[in-house]
């Protein structure tokens, strides 16, 4: 392997990006449809890694290391194993839905727009394929700015205060979890290589409070109760492609950080923080759901459900099997399909309507049949319909949560129960009841728009109906996973899962 | 009789670049006086002797001159190349700013030329003498400089400030320093270490009150709290462009001077004015970061921050390791270029009649001038350390070099502190991007102005791309220390 893909795919958007500087800033349709062609070239340069990925090793593959910074022994390295190939493909879709979503409701300021989404694809491209814990850290601090100013630029009327929040929150846990990096470095043999971090024989005491200094940067970004709170703020006065990229990407991020740093690093303080842990998801699968009941805000339903779905996310993090693990990996890809679809319909129909209160609508089926399917089609994936892929991930990890505490599978399958409720009595209120006046003559869905939820439809169907195309990518290196959380005497646990879902 | 007297004029060597400039300050005077109709010429003869001085500097061998009263070594290198680049990019910045504020533009450049010069002596000051010498050569013409925009009040002011706040700084290192020459019989630095270990004077008490004094007189010169009390008032009543030398050369040059005295003369009080800078770091921080929160004129807001960016600057000194200097070396580097870079697009606000100093002036500049609002974007989130800018590698180096020595509870205290500062900076961000431009005038951005921006932009994201060069640079420098 000569060609160094994976800086193909980190560096490619961020080039792409700056060069739209050189358009003039009057031509907006240049930019857009450059911006497009850019985000579809990376979109296509993930399909050697998809064909070309070895899915019978959990070592790194694609690798490139380079020496960076010598005096801090920091190298450029890179390296995808399972757990992060399926997040490269996910990103690169979700930003080209997010541009074709933005073609017509970014009007000002358009080429700083498109510059700062591709520039931010970039950098979540990195996070998900940095193998040094230092590069990482840069990569995950670079996101920070461009989803700064998407906010707080393009955003709704409450824009600045969501947008500070949002930096505000994330900021001060990314920095304790860099004095974490800094005394994993001193303790960990002087490297910032994650594979050689992990496997050390650090000390308990030591693990948890590395333990605590990871957790507030990543529990802030899943988010994990009670650090949730910047969420639905920045959801709610996000444009709809910033919406979409913090449902599909962003908030990801914060799982996929416990994967690849807590769990192999620190197994001793995570298999010790585990009930805590999965009290917390818990709390968050419940008080998600129940807010969301309460909500007059069509975002901000949304927003809180991801706080709910998330919380699954977490609960089958934590309960260290094959099943959970798996099922929390793929409800993560799941759970970016649908809330980002579900988002890209939203901002469809804010487009048309400028409001975002559920009571504003009504009888939108009778106005716009075509988009009330779309909209159905991904309320009943958001609910775990079997046959649609939210069933799959939720089904896997209440199975793995069942295993390892069963009152936690209890408790958090209410969490689905409350999840039906206030998702079909969201698209009551908005589809069915009477016609609302405002909603009389509404522009039906244009080809843009309906090729932007189509791949949506698509992957909800895939994943729904064949999982093992995805859970294939994952079982040897969720298998590798738990060897190192567990201790490799436990590594009957772990076999791999041959499990074929059929609906 | 005219005897011949032996002259050794290679004994000159290692001050060559001080006589350079201070041939081009007298130039600069003639020129000013006898052609008064070239004076646009003034800024680039300056740029010229600076940019010559910088090459001998960086191309000079290390040497002693003076019996050990000049050490021209890789630290004095690394503090003269800051504090060169300094009066380098302001003096680009310069030529349009002070036609609009009406500043007299002959003896700006010379005197800050033999400010310079007292601040290359300092970077190599080897013998308390010449350090106090560089020291008063350094902030003298700067007291005159801070008063020479003489129609604008709060200058005056912030002049008769500046001086008395200096003097009194003065007097307590020269206190201090006289105090340690009564105890060791000695004024070179070097030789001070050895007799303290020789005679086993750590405990004694009168050589503890000079490390005290010598401490605060150091805290007055880099603006550390609780020694900090004029700075906001001089910087923001001086010209903005003399605000953006001062927050950075001299504030280095104070470094210079501090990491040599501690790291060479008194390496033995370790124990002692390692925690009670620590103390001072913290302080320094919390004082810089927290009153910024609050600030209405963005010029203000900036000499606060410069304050805080002191306090992490001293992590780096506090550890009395050769990593924890070689950071706050590195530092200094990074900050010279974001700084300054600040505050280039700050006086890119001013017009003529408008100070165009408060937060409100930058309102709407992303509208009025993408490029402007783009830079000071990343200049800011540089100052606020957030990768991939120069400002975050630092303060990681830092961060690091404090945790290394042991300094845990200051290293968390530096990150909440900076996690504080980001809201204030992000409110620059905020009005800029966010907000309707208030003034529609179109920004006028001389040569000399786009090429500062251009390297500061440079210095910002080059190094926090590929710091590696700069980092060995500066470790290099001190193992030959």
């Amino acid at each position: 392997m000569s060609i160094p893909l994976l800086s193909t795919l980190i560096f490619f958007p961020i080039l792409g990006g700056l060069s739209l500087l050189i358009v003039p800033r009057q031509q907006t349709a240049t930019i857009k449809i450059m911006a497009l062609i850019v985000s579809l070239i990376e979109f296509a340069l993930c399909a050697p890694i998809f064909l070309l990925f070895d899915k019978t090793t959990f070592a790194m593959q694609f690798v490139e290391v380079h020496p960076w910074i010598k005096a801090l022994h920091i190298n450029y390295a890179l390296g995808i194993d399972g757990i992060s190939v399926l997040f490269l493909l996910l990103t690169a879709l979700i930003i080209v839905l997010s541009i074709l979503v933005s073609w017509q409701s970014i009007t000002t300021k358009v080429q700083e727009f498109f510059i700062s989404l591709l520039l931010l694809e970039g950098a979540m491209m990195g996070v998900f394929c940095a193998t040094d814990f230092f590069l990482f850290y840069i990569f995950w601090e670079a996101m920070l700015i461009p989803m700064f100013l998407i906010i707080g630029v393009w955003g709704g009327p409450n824009r600045i205060y969501a947008t500070v929040k949002f930096f505000l929150f994330t900021l001060v846990g990314s920095l304790l979890m860099l004095v974490g990096v800094i005394l994993l470095y001193q303790n960990g043999g002087h490297t910032f290589d994650i594979l050689k971090l992990a496997g050390q024989p650090y000390s308990l005491k030591l693990q948890l409070i590395l333990f605590w200094a990871f957790f507030a940067a990543f529990a802030v970004k899943v988010p994990m109760w009670p650090v949730h709170t910047w969420l639905p703020d920045a959801h709610t006065e996000a444009p709809a492609a910033g919406s979409v990229i913090l449902a599909g990407v962003l908030i990801k991020m914060g799982a996929y950080g416990f994967l690849r740093f807590s769990l192999p690093i620190l197994p001793d303080a995570t298999r010790e923080m585990m009930l805590p842990m999965l009290v917390l998801s818990v709390i968050a699968i419940v008080y998600g759901a129940v807010i969301c009941l309460a909500q007059t805000d069509l975002k901000r339903l949304i927003a809180y459900s991801s706080v709910s779905h998330m919380g699954f996310v977490t609960l089958g993090m934590f309960a260290f099997n094959q099943h959970g693990l798996e099922g929390a990996i793929l409800q993560m890809i799941n759970h970016g399909v649908v809330t980002g679809a579900l988002f890209l319909a939203i901002g469809m129909i804010y487009e048309r309507t400028h409001t975002r209160e559920i009571k504003a609508y009504g009888g939108l089926a009778t106005t716009m049949p075509v988009f009330a399917g779309f909209f159905l089609l991904f309320t009943l994936a958001a609910v775990g319909l079997p046959g649609t892929n939210g069933f799959i991930g939720e089904f896997l990890i209440l199975l793995g949560s069942f295993e390892r505490a069963p009152w936690t599978a209890v408790v958090a399958a209410s969490g689905l129960i409350l999840g039906a409720w206030y998702m079909l009595w969201l698209y009551q209120r908005i589809f069915f009841n009477e016609v609302n006046e405002a909603m009389h003559g509404l522009k039906p869905l244009d080809l843009r728009e309906i090729l932007t939820l189509l791949p949506m439809v698509l992957l909800i169907f895939w994943i729904g109906l064949y999982p093992n195309a995805l859970l294939g990518f994952l079982h040897v290196s969720v298998g590798h996973l738990l060897d190192q959380v567990n201790g490799l005497g436990l590594a009957g646990q772990a076999a791999p899962l041959t499990l074929a879902l059929h609906p | 009789m005219i005897a011949s007297v032996a002259v050794n004029w290679t004994a000159l060597e290692p001050v060559l670049p001080e006589l350079l400039l201070i041939g081009v300050a007298v130039l600069l005077i003639g020129f000013d006086l006898f052609l008064p109709r070239q004076r646009q010429l003034l800024p680039w003869l300056t740029v010229i002797g600076c940019l010559t001085a910088l090459a001998m500097v960086l191309g000079a061998r290390p040497a002693v001159g003076f019996g050990g009263m000049l050490l021209a070594d890789g630290y004095a290198m690394v503090f003269k190349s800051i504090c060169l680049g300094a009066v380098i990019l302001t003096t680009l910045m310069s030529g349009r700013f002070c036609a609009v504020i009406g500043l007299r533009q002959g003896e700006y450049y010379s005197l800050t030329l033999l400010s310079l010069v007292g601040m290359l002596l300092m970077a190599a000051a080897g013998d308390l003498m010449t350090l106090y010498l560089g020291l008063e050569l350094m902030a003298l013409p700067i007291y005159a400089l801070v008063g020479l925009h003489k129609r604008d009040g709060r200058t005056s002011e912030a002049a008769i400030k500046y001086f008395l706040m200096g003097g009194f700084a003065s007097a307590l290192l020269l206190f201090g320093m006289s105090l340690v020459y009564g105890l060791t019989g000695t004024t070179e630095i070097a030789r001070i270490a050895e007799v303290i270990t020789a005679r086993q004077l750590t405990a004694n008490p009168a050589l503890l009150l000079a490390l005290g004094l010598l401490l605060a007189g150091f805290g007055f010169k880099v603006a550390a709290a609780p020694f900090h009390l004029w700075t906001p008032d001089v910087y923001e009543g001086a010209p903005t462009i003399l605000t953006a030398f001062m927050s950075v050369a001299p504030k280095a040059a104070g470094f210079a001077v501090f990491g040599r005295v501690l790291y060479l003369g008194l390496p033995a009080l370790h124990d002692q004015w390692g925690p009670i800078l620590a103390v001072l770091a913290l302080l320094t921080m919390a004082v810089g970061n927290i009153t910024a929160l609050c600030q209405q004129s963005l010029k203000r807001m900036l000499a606060y921050s410069s304050i805080a960016h002191a306090g992490y600057a001293l992590l780096g000194l506090l550890t009395g390791t050769i990593e924890g200097l070689a950071a706050a070396m590195t530092y200094l580097v990074m900050y010279l270029f974001m700084n300054i870079g600040a505050f280039a697009v700050l006086m890119l606000l001013a017009a003529p009649g408008r100070a165009g100093e408060s937060l409100d002036d930058c309102k709407g500049l992303a509208a009025r001038n993408p490029m402007a609002a783009a830079l000071m974007l990343v200049f800011l989130f540089s100052l606020t350390g957030i990768p991939p800018t120069g400002g975050f590698i630092g303060k990681f180096y830092l961060l690091k070099a404090a945790f290394a020595a042991g300094y845990t509870a200051t290293v968390v205290g530096a990150v909440l502190f900076s996690a504080i500062s980001a809201y204030f900076y992000l409110r620059v961000v905020r009005y800029m991007y966010m907000d309707e431009p208030q003034q529609t005038d179109v920004l006028h951005v001389s040569p000399g102005m786009s090429a500062a921006l251009g390297l500061c932009l440079l210095g910002v994201l080059g190094l926090g791309v590929f710091p590696g060069s700069l980092l060995d640079w500066t470790l290099a420098a001190l193992l030959g220390m």
